[in-house]
């Protein structure tokens, strides 16, 4: 079976941001990009599909700039078959970028379509059940771990409090968030076959945002609090600055 | 303006978080003008949870009730919120950004053809002209943004919104869309709680989270002790380095890969503070932090601190709070 693995570049988590010049987004300089951990997932979890199969391929596809051909290398890296790079503007509007995703996903041969739960950069998660919508397909959000049986895919899901398992029949989106799937390393093998496997780059269809970031701001940053003191002695002064002070006990 | 609050119930019982989603829209509507309505869904019984919603301040409890709305389903729910939405004309709509919100939310977007603010911590209106504030980077930053068209649609984090408004009249209706499941491709298959009632680190109002200075899980009882002697609205949370250790579930990491909380209080325990966990914890209301390690990252952002081993103030605190809890 063919599966469709959607990702994004996104800033390392490590970065520490500063606002760029514009006001509106990040200060790119020092930077390091990455593949959305999350998408990571998404391509280990259609790795071992495809492995557990002994046949179909996975292709990854994202929407972004020539720059995200190198985050389509680190999936192509980590072993998926080819990849599509849509150009277009990349915008909060996940809306738009499910349009975008859906022109090309939806005339594929690719009854399993696999999303990152979010994006690790604007966090909007939306993507996964805005393209299954849009696709008319059903969707399962924040998957932990699922398994295919007789043309249907079972999937357990987080959600507050515990974990509801769903059965959808394909075709079908998920997104998929950490549980099982945690991702291999690229060997050096997998890297060097990356750069010989097909990278298509074409036009996204476009697809305006229409969601107008105004400001980007730091947090107010905290004001300096204090060591109490130290060991246990110092916890019955701790709860009474919490009930007087603090007024939250 | 026309506001619609999609509110949440499990198991027959209103989630906390659906007051306080009706009563920012009715705060917004205050302002701009207009009223709140709340939309209900659930089974054959559901419009008995109406009367808070009221009390939150909406205007009219909009109620779907059917077997098949008992438990959330994301076909079904999507569905009939879309049809809510187009035939009151609303312009504004608002839903919890939990799990079943963030799930729901996005469907009803594109059903609708309209952009999605996912997990807001702002609201407001200047000049008829909708802005909401949103994290990104898990909190390492935020936007101020806007949005084109209407319906706007938006998630809000909870514990944030925490106005208060005048109650609404709260009139229930009986919506009239035919609920038919047979169109619904999704299965529900079940829905397994963790075992335990304590609220989710996303929406607990007060969090203790243990890091890798609790040193093996299984010393994990001495958090939860201390959680306990909290209250029913404390919660556990945990770092990425112990969720990645297998020490605990993913579903309490707070962070950058796991959730961003915003609680009354934050107890980081055993934490050192690595600047993913920071950004996803440092809107709390207030910090404290027990570590060994008097540099610990952590001590820049937490309002109280104890410099010591966790394994000797940990019971101390347990001690402490319950013996105040009990006197009070």
């Amino acid at each position: 079976m063919n599966i469709i693995v959607c990702v994004k570049r996104v800033p390392d988590t490590e970065t520490r941001v500063r606002v760029g010049d514009d006001g509106v987004s990040i200060d790119p300089s020092g930077v390091k990009h990455v593949l959305s951990p999350y998408d990571e997932f998404a391509v280990e979890a259609a790795l071992r599909l495809r492995e557990g199969a002994g046949s179909g391929e996975v292709a990854v596809v994202t929407l972004g700039d020539d720059s995200s051909q190198e985050t389509l290398r680190s999936a192509l890296a980590m072993g998926a078959d080819r990849a599509v790079l849509l150009k277009g503007e990349v915008s909060h509007d996940g809306l738009a970028t499910a349009k975008a995703l859906a022109a090309e996903i939806g005339e594929a041969d690719a009854p399993l379509v696999l999303c990152g739960v979010k994006a690790a950069d604007d966090d909007q998660q939306q993507v996964g059940p805005m393209l299954a919508t849009l696709l008319g397909r059903p969707c399962a959000t924040a998957v932990s771990s699922f398994e295919l049986a007789d043309g249907t895919v079972r999937c357990r899901s987080e959600v507050e409090g515990g974990t509801a398992l769903f059965e959808l029949p394909l075709p079908a989106v998920l997104t998929i968030t950490k549980g099982e799937y945690e991702p291999r390393y690229a060997s050096l093998k997998g890297i060097m076959a990356a750069k010989r496997k097909p990278l298509e780059v074409k036009d996204a269809a476009a697809s305006p945002s229409r969601l107008k970031v105004e400001t980007m701001e730091l947090p107010p940053e905290r004001a300096a609090g204090r060591i109490v003191g130290e060991g246990a002695d110092a916890v019955p002064e701790l709860v009474r600055l919490l009930r007087e002070e603090a007024n939250v006990l | 303006m026309k506001i619609l609050a999609v509110v949440e119930q499990r198991e027959g019982a209103l989630r906390g978080v659906s007051t306080e989603v009706v009563t920012a829209g009715a705060e917004l509507a205050s302002v701009a003008g207009g009223e709140v309505d709340a939309l209900l869904l659930g089974a054959p019984d559901v419009a008995s949870l109406a009367s808070p919603l009221g009390e939150a301040g909406a205007a009219r409890v909009l109620v779907a009730a059917h077997e098949a709305l008992a438990g959330y389903h994301p076909d079904g729910y999507a569905a009939l919120v879309s049809e809510a939405v187009r035939d009151g004309g609303y312009e504004l709509v608002l839903f919890a950004a939990t799990s079943q919100g963030k799930d729901l939310a996005p469907r009803v977007a594109a059903q609708l053809d309209v952009p999605l603010a996912q997990d807001i911590t702002g609201l407001s209106v200047t000049e008829g002209v909708l802005r909401f504030v949103r994290p990104v980077y898990a909190g390492k930053a935020f936007t101020r943004i806007t949005i084109e068209g209407a319906p706007a649609l938006a998630t809000l984090r909870p514990n944030v919104f925490q106005g208060s408004a005048e109650a609404g009249a709260g009139e229930v209706v009986e919506l009239s869309t035919a609920v038919d499941p047979t169109g619904w491709p999704t299965q529900v298959v079940w829905f397994e709680a963790a075992g335990c009632d304590i609220p989710d680190v996303a929406e607990a109002s007060v969090v203790v989270a243990g890091g890798r200075g609790m040193k093996d899980p299984e010393h994990w009882h001495l958090l939860e002790d201390l959680r306990a002697a909290l209250g029913n609205a404390a919660g556990l949370g945990a770092s990425r380095a112990v969720v990645d250790a297998g020490w605990r579930p993913h579903g309490e990491q707070v962070g950058q890969t796991g959730k961003t909380v915003a609680p009354r209080l934050y107890f980081a325990v055993g934490i050192s503070g690595a600047i993913q966990h920071l950004a996803g914890m440092r809107t709390a209301g207030t910090i404290v932090a027990v570590n060994r390690d008097p540099d610990a990252p952590i001590f820049k952002v937490a309002d109280y601190g104890i410099v010591g081993d966790l394994f000797e103030v940990l019971p101390r605190l347990t001690e402490e709070v319950t013996k105040l809890r009990a006197g009070s």
